[in-house]
């Protein structure tokens, strides 16, 4: 299957290992990922919190380089990846806007395109493609699902439910670990908070860890590099300030589901993440 | 022809707009008009005076009234006609308020030109009427009930009290509904036990009343005062006749099930009787989890009956019953809330449960003996939570409306909390307190008196912290986030219509509304009526109420049936089709479209010796008089009586002139 792919900023800094894990994962499952030419900010962050017109046409360029591709479009990010799918909801929904953003992005936005997280992606191939690639299964790995809260919210493009979402235990049901069921998998990490309120968004995290911890976890699976770096990053800062002990190694689900293919976890960024990864790691092999 | 045109101001809600001296004028001018006058309101008694005399003075041999919607007052001005010796069908209604002068408020010029097209309209139509008569059918007087709740109960009792005969088919083995589920009730905390169980046996012991249960409804035909029912008793694989309920089959059976009666929190036996004080007090095999039906072995049952009353063979009897008006009292069920609040769950705590669950645990013939407990480990919750509005109020997941008993059930329910585990905290996160009947909300008032702790805001999730809950919402009137750990949480879910409402709505020919609750015809003055005559709604089928509120209802639609038995006849309505043979090819396109299943086929000798040929037949005690026939027929067989083609095109071509 060949998908449109947009790489996003995160993709050469904090969420490096979540690009190289994904092309290299989906190659293994065999999806052709092209990344779109001359791509630009998706418009979430910044963008977003700035302009309604400003976050759409960033997303529309993006959308419209992907249609003249000829295909659909799946971003790894589940920040792009809600950006660019309710632009594309927005724009479809009001031929006014369509106009306006076509204009000013100089590319015409058809909307015969659609956009889907990688998560979807990969998810849609189902457990028997899946399966059939596994070569080294992760046994003896239990592992907490967490989605925060973009991709399942808002309703228009959320890729499952909202409250108990299921799609990644089922892809890492599938590369043989044992997923668990757990609190806190739609909670809000608070990265949008991360930066200016402290006091709020480092309490948000350590509830996510805790819940993870109690389950029983030995690391968190995630699909968005906010998330990670929230999770995994500011663990120590939680610690610190908390007085709490968290070693809770935090995955993008490309990352493990690529090692049960038989990538190689050096080039899978496994060692790149901020609490030990290794002993977990020494878990599955 | 000498036709009299009656004006009414309706005080100022016609005159206010319309120019009535102008349209006096107007129409005065118009052939046949005899005499045209207006009154501020013609419906009161100085204005029917009004037109009495004029018919008397003018030998007026029809009557206009131009005043409000024909649905109000064509009833009031008939009788008028009648009184002065007029057929009441001689009457033509013009209606210049709601479709004239409400809608044109603005535009009074305009209004008083439509006012005076309407009624030339009227008036055409007025010169070609003619008298039509009434006829009486006979009323068999035996009244159907379906549903043996409190509703159906109290419905069949009052019925039969009035000396009527009335047969009461429940779909459960038992009768009872869910009020014997009930622990206690509000606003006077006495025992529901005590007051439906008494019932019940009233019920089974009265000679008037036949008790069908473990039975359905499968088809009702026929129409007011003369309904063919045909009723499926469902197997119960015991002979009734036989058995002498002792119950050893329930005791010796091998097989262990959830128990409906109570919520799943308990168990039953695949035979079984559904609670101590069942009526009748004899069991049933439920067939879908009997190892004798799923796997044919066992037979326990068989070998350890003392009278032989077990029949494996018994099957479903379709019978056939003749009565003369229908109670439809089939309640409600509890919105399933496991399928849309992922927020709390889905249903995957077993500590998360709905308010009749915790009526089955609070009972003392319940799974718990009546005591409170968390049904994962049995342990004594020290916090419990309640919240309301699960399903109600809420149109994202579930329904709009609000359903009006659970805020004080909720109340109750801390109460009984409070009482009965010493030292508890109870929490209660609500939208409003909702507690309009008697002593509501002083009984509503009593529990925040007590302890209560009532918070207003939506709760957003619930999620487990090790054998605890944690509840988290929101403080809509401090503005902040709230956590509370909860040892149980009790959800209020909302009323929706009872399983099988829908289908046997289409079987009674009975309108519902959006929600699926069965239609009343008039919201204040026909509550307890269907859109079908002879059919009555009584209790939470027709929108969520209380047990009183559902007693009364109930009673209400046993006055009516009683009033139809007493008069013994029906006067039809002559406002109905009527088919040309001669004209109808035998097409039956009105057939399909009639829905109240009015029309019906029918051979006659074809002229000059050719075979039969098939042409409709009316039922004119089906038939309502709507039309759809009328317009249906290609060849123009089919005029409806009052609104024949001659007279639709006589006021067409007024309106057009």
């Amino acid at each position: 299957m060949q998908l449109a792919y947009y790489p996003g900023c995160s993709w050469e800094t904090s969420g490096r290992e979540y690009d190289l894990s994904a092309r290299l994962a989906g190659g293994k499952l065999g999806l052709e990922f092209i990344e779109i030419k001359d791509w630009n900010c998706c418009g979430s962050s910044a963008g977003h919190s700035t302009s309604r017109l400003l976050a759409t046409a960033l997303a529309a360029r993006n959308l419209a380089l992907a249609e003249k591709m000829g295909l659909d479009l799946t971003a790894p990010c589940a920040s792009c990846y809600q950006r660019l799918a309710l632009a594309r909801h927005d724009l479809l929904a009001d031929g006014q806007l369509r106009k306006q953003v076509n204009r000013i992005t100089g590319h015409t936005f058809h909307g015969n395109m659609r956009v889907r997280s990688i998560l979807e992606v990969v998810a849609s191939l189902g457990g028997e493609h899946i399966a059939a690639r596994v070569v080294k299964p992760l046994r003896n790995l239990k592992v907490a699902a967490y989605y925060g809260c973009l991709l399942v919210r808002p309703r228009a493009v959320q890729v499952d439910d909202p409250e108990n979402p299921q799609m990644m235990e089922k892809i890492m049901a599938v590369a043989g670990a044992e997923v668990l069921a757990w609190s806190h998998k739609t909670e809000c990490c608070g990265t949008s908070l991360a930066m200016n309120n402290d006091q709020l968004a480092l309490p948000l995290v350590a509830g996510i860890l805790e819940a993870a911890s109690l389950s029983g976890a030995d690391c968190i699976v995630c699909a968005c590099p906010l998330c990670h770096f929230n999770l995994d990053y500011r663990q120590k800062k939680v610690n610190r300030v908390l007085g709490t002990g968290y070693q809770l190694p935090v995955f993008y689900f490309t990352q493990l589901l690529g090692v049960a293919l038989g990538l190689e976890p050096g080039r899978l960024g496994l060692f790149d993440h901020f609490v030990n990864t290794k002993p977990v790691l020494q878990l599955v092999s | 022809m000498r036709i009299g045109v009656f004006i009414c101001w309706c005080g100022s809600n016609i005159g206010g707009v319309v120019d009535v001296p102008r349209v006096v004028e107007a129409v005065s001018a118009l052939p046949g008009v005899a005499c045209c006058s207006d009154y501020k309101y013609m419906c009161s008694e100085p204005g029917q005076e009004k037109i009495r005399r004029a018919i008397a003075e003018h030998r007026l041999d029809r009557v206009v009234v131009a005043s409000c919607s024909p649905r109000l007052h064509e009833n009031t001005f008939r009788q008028v006609l009648a009184a002065s010796g007029l057929n009441p069908y001689l009457l033509e209604m013009a209606n210049i308020r709601e479709h004239c002068a409400w809608v044109h408020q603005q535009e009074p010029a305009k209004a008083t030109a439509k006012a005076i097209d309407l009624v030339r309209r009227a008036v055409a139509k007025a010169g070609k009427l003619e008298p039509l008569h009434s006829a009486a059918i006979p009323v068999t007087r035996r009244a159907l009930v379906v549903g043996g709740g409190v509703a159906g109960m109290q419905a069949a009792l009052d019925i039969a009290e009035a000396g009527y005969q009335v047969v009461l088919v429940e779909k459960e083995p038992s009768i009872g509904g869910k009020m014997a589920m009930l622990d206690k009730t509000f606003p006077t905390l006495d025992c529901a036990a005590c007051i439906i169980t008494p019932r019940m046996a009233a019920v089974a012991r009265h000679p008037a009343i036949k008790l069908l249960t473990h039975a359905e409804v499968t088809a009702i035909n026929g129409y007011v005062g003369n309904f063919k029912i045909t009723v499926r008793q469902k197997a119960r694989s015991v002979d009734y006749d036989k058995c002498t309920g002792c119950g050893i089959c329930q005791e010796k059976c091998p097989c262990t099930v959830n128990s409906e009666y109570d919520q799943g929190l308990g168990t039953r036996k695949a035979i079984y009787v559904s609670f101590p004080q069942a009526v009748p007090n004899k069991p049933v095999i439920d067939r879908a989890h009997c190892r004798r039906f799923t796997r044919g072995k066992c037979g326990v049952c068989q070998q350890v009956c003392p009278s032989g009353a077990v029949d494996y063979a018994q099957e479903d009897v379709l019978f056939e019953e003749e009565v003369g008006a229908v109670v439809l009292a089939t309640g409600y069920d509890l919105f399933d809330w496991t399928r849309a609040y992922g927020e709390y769950g889905y249903g995957r705590y077993p500590n998360v449960i709905t308010g009749l669950q915790f009526e089955r645990m609070n009972n003392a013939n319940g799974p718990t003996g009546g005591k409170i407990r968390r049904p994962s480990d049995g342990g004594v919750p020290e916090n419990v939570v309640f919240i309301q509005c699960v399903g109600s109020r809420d149109e994202a997941k579930g329904k709009e409306y609000c359903s009006r008993v659970c805020c004080l059930y909720t109340a109750k329910q801390a109460r009984q909390v409070l009482e009965k585990i010493p030292g508890a905290k109870v929490h209660v996160f609500y939208i409003d307190v909702r507690c309009a009947g008697k002593a509501y909300e002083e009984f509503y008032q009593d529990a925040v008196a007590r302890g209560a702790c009532y918070i207003r805001g939506r709760v957003s999730k619930i999620y487990p912290t090790g054998d605890k809950l944690m509840v988290r919402g929101a403080d809509t009137l401090l503005g902040r986030p709230v956590e509370i750990e909860a040892g149980l949480v009790v959800l209020a879910t909302a009323m929706v219509p009872g399983a099988g409402g829908a289908e046997l709505a289409r079987l009674a020919g009975v309108s519902t509304g959006k929600d699926g609750f069965f239609q009343e015809i008039h919201p204040k003055l026909r509550p307890v009526e269907s859109s079908t005559a002879g059919i009555f709604l009584a209790g939470s089928c027709q929108g969520p109420r209380d047990i009183p509120d559902t007693v009364a209802h109930a009673g209400a639609a046993a006055v009516k049936v009683c009033a139809l038995f007493a008069r013994g006849e029906i006067i039809t309505e002559p406002v109905v089709a009527r088919i040309n043979e001669r004209l109808c090819t035998g097409c039956l396109a009105c057939r399909l479209v009639c829905p109240y299943r009015a029309v019906e086929p029918k051979s006659i000798p074809a002229r000059g010796g050719a075979p039969e040929r098939t042409v409709a037949v009316v039922n004119s005690g089906l038939c309502q008089g709507c039309g759809a026939c009328s317009a249906t027929c290609r060849s123009g067989a089919i005029d409806l009586a009052g609104f024949s083609n001659e007279q639709l095109l006589a006021e067409i071509s007024a309106l057009c002139h």
